[in-house]
């Protein structure tokens, strides 16, 4: 094991792909500089500009250029910047990477891995914030990954650059410098699998990315009232671990749904909906989803405090779980779509 | 020019003439799919760019590409079972006719999105370099992808990375329904990118032999590792945007243009006046040619339409 970070474990991932094979290619934003995370520190550096390639700002373009790279047998991996900024690039990801294969009968592949990041709670405001990846999540042809800390980020993304697929790597910039403990070298972890946290009967937490820390702290303090929660990481949105999730429910007959994303469309909609037509006679209680209300990411401090969720949310929505049918219980959600 | 060239650049121009004329009809009869655009007009840019390149050089197209295509080698027998739906098709039916691939023949794509497909050139131009084994990308646009942001963004990539791509615009002075003028204050494309210091041209694109001179050049400094540059060949759009395109903005003028501006007919003219071919061989590759036609009808006719089970099994690569 080695103490390290999640940001850090991206850039080393990348440097080890990069060495093992010499199709993997860095393309975007300040990447030869290592970016404004230090996500890409140090590759141009070992590789050299060419492979390691500052793009202007020029996202939709820089994009699809990836993709003309990957279909030609490259193995590109471009960053963009902030996730919010991905809105530039969709035309790309959803008309041709996502399509390339289908479309020409399978004589196209495209080994491209977009790696962005997104979140609130550094004060960046309502265009540097969003969790966007319920979108991805909607086109046919686009796989999308979400890991919830370093090691699963650096395992998960040495499968995406071996994914002969486009394959989006949403990262989160809260989770980027807690110092974590990552075997050495980190295994690769395969696109698809689920990974049970913490067992319990209770009641099962699905959490995604920064959510899942504060799904195991509810979990924790739950557990000093004897209620055990048992959490689950999907860690990949698309393609999903359904069995794993359904599992689970079936177990506890409870269950309760994270993520940063706005409740309303966001991937906790689909979960429930596959949820409950998996598990639907198993359930004893509405299944409960956390997510950020209904507006724009606030900028001021208590603002932003207030609209991101956490485990103060993330326990409640359990205790009404818990709680249905013994009292006129109100269905946990902040989410609903806010008449104009 | 040599005999052979240009007796070779007439018949893929007959191809292409034939196969979308019958493509209209197939079309009125509702035998080919989908939305179609035929590139009548436009024959002499694909036979002078596709007829110089290699199958390992790459080109892409746009949603008017059944002419680049074919010159670029794709069978006419799969393409025009890919109009039809079928499981012969090209793409097995799952592309149609803006979708067309053909990687054998380094047919990289067309695609639907006006300008999508210029970032797309960029990147195989840029594996090309990396590799440094000499291949070369074209890109085929109309003048309404010049307005489209991708444009200003790929033209500016290109030349910053000093890509191996030719830009080729047919600009036949349409945006769909509607004038260069309504969509730009600046008339030739070559003029939009002036400032970005590479090499550009304006040809007329009814003019075959000027094209082909001009892309040669312009291949061979790409091949050798130079770029980009851009080719603007002003041509003249036959048929309307699609067809079934009621053409209300049509002037009645322009039969008269048309007569003056056909490609087919003054490469043909010029070929026989310059001895780089007998008249009566001409009018021999043009019954060849329809003859090619009606077994492509014949065989995609022929096919299965795919099984519906193929759509799954293709939105993933394994």
């Amino acid at each position: 094991m080695i103490e390290t970070t999640f940001v850090e474990a991206i850039a080393r991932t990348l440097a080890t792909a990069m060495r093992e094979d010499e199709r993997v290619i860095v393309l975007g934003e300040d990447v030869a500089e290592g970016g404004p995370y230090l996500a890409t520190a140090g590759l141009a550096e070992e590789f050299g500009r060419e492979r390691v390639r500052n793009t202007p700002i020029s996202e939709g373009t820089v994009c699809g250029l990836a993709v003309g790279a990957a279909q030609s047998g490259f193995k590109p991996v471009v960053e963009i910047m902030f996730i919010d900024f991905i809105t530039l690039a969709l035309d790309q990801l959803v008309n041709q990477a996502a399509k390339a294969h289908f479309m020409s009968g399978g004589q196209l592949s495209v080994p491209l891995v977009l790696r962005t990041q997104g979140g609130a709670g550094q004060r960046n405001g309502a265009q540097h914030s969003q969790s966007l990846e319920s979108w991805l999540t909607h086109v046919p042809g686009l796989k999308v990954v979400m890991p919830s800390n370093a090691e699963d980020a650096a395992g998960l993304l040495q499968s995406a650059i071996a994914d002969p697929n486009p394959v989006v790597f949403v990262e989160c910039k809260a989770l980027y410098f807690r110092r974590e403990a990552v075997p050495d070298p980190p295994p690769s972890v395969p696109i698809g699998r689920a990974n049970t946290l913490r067992r319990g009967k209770d009641v099962t937490i699905v959490a995604l990315s920064r959510l899942v820390g504060d799904a195991l702290e509810a979990a924790h303090k739950l557990a000093a009232e004897g209620i055990e929660a048992e959490v689950i990481d999907p860690r990949t949105l698309v393609p999903l671990d359904l069995d794993m999730l359904a599992q689970s429910v079936k177990k506890t007959g409870r269950a309760v749904i994270a993520h940063e994303a706005v409740n309303a469309g966001g991937f906790g909609a689909e979960l429930a909906a596959q949820l409950q037509a998996s598990a639907f006679d198993y359930l004893e209680a509405p299944i409960q989803r956390v997510g950020a209300p209904y507006t724009p990411v606030p900028v001021s401090p208590p603002l932003e405090d207030a609209y991101r969720p956490g485990a103060r949310e993330i326990e409640a929505a359990v205790r009404v779980a818990l709680e249905w049918g013994e009292y006129d219980a109100e269905p946990w959600d902040k989410g609903a779509i806010a008449a104009p | 020019m040599d005999r052979d060239v240009a007796q070779a650049l007439l018949r893929t121009m007959w191809r292409i003439r034939l196969f979308e004329e019958r493509v209209g009809q197939l079309k009125r009869n509702l035998q080919v799919h989908g939305l179609i655009h035929l590139s009548i007009g436009g024959e002499g840019v694909a036979a002078a760019v596709c007829g110089q390149l290699r199958d390992d050089d790459a080109v892409y197209s746009g949603h008017r590409a059944h002419g680049h295509a074919i010159a670029k080698g794709a069978p006419m027998t799969a393409v025009m079972a890919e109009l039809m739906g079928r499981e012969s098709g090209i793409c097995h039916g799952l592309g149609g006719s803006m979708h067309l691939v053909d990687t054998e023949h380094g047919f990289m794509g067309a695609t639907g999105v006006v300008g999508g497909n210029l970032p797309l050139a960029l990147g195989t131009a840029l594996t090309q370099r990396l590799k440094g084994t000499g291949q070369v990308t074209v890109v085929f646009f109309g003048d309404g992808a010049v307005q489209a942001g991708y444009f200003s963004e790929s033209i500016n990539l290109a030349a910053l990375w000093e890509l191996p791509v030719v830009f080729v615009c047919e600009n036949n002075g349409m945006a769909e329904f509607t004038s260069r003028e309504e969509h730009s204050t600046i008339d030739r494309v070559s003029d939009v990118v002036a400032p970005y210091g590479f090499e550009r041209t304006t040809v007329n694109g009814s003019d075959v032999p000027a094209v082909y001179d001009t892309f040669e050049q312009f291949l061979a400094k790409a091949r050798a590792g130079k770029g980009p540059y851009l080719l603007e060949c002003v041509t003249y759009r036959r048929r309307g945007h699609y067809e079934g395109d009621p053409e209300k903005y049509r002037d009645p003028a322009a039969e008269r243009e048309w007569a003056e501006r056909d490609p087919l007919a003054r490469m043909t003219e010029r070929a026989v006046e310059e001895d780089w071919i007998e008249g009566g061989a001409a009018e021999m590759i043009a019954r060849e040619t329809r003859e090619e036609i009606e077994e492509a009808v014949r065989f995609a006719r022929d096919s299965p339409f795919p099984d519906p089970d193929i759509a799954p099994t293709l939105v993933y690569a394994k």
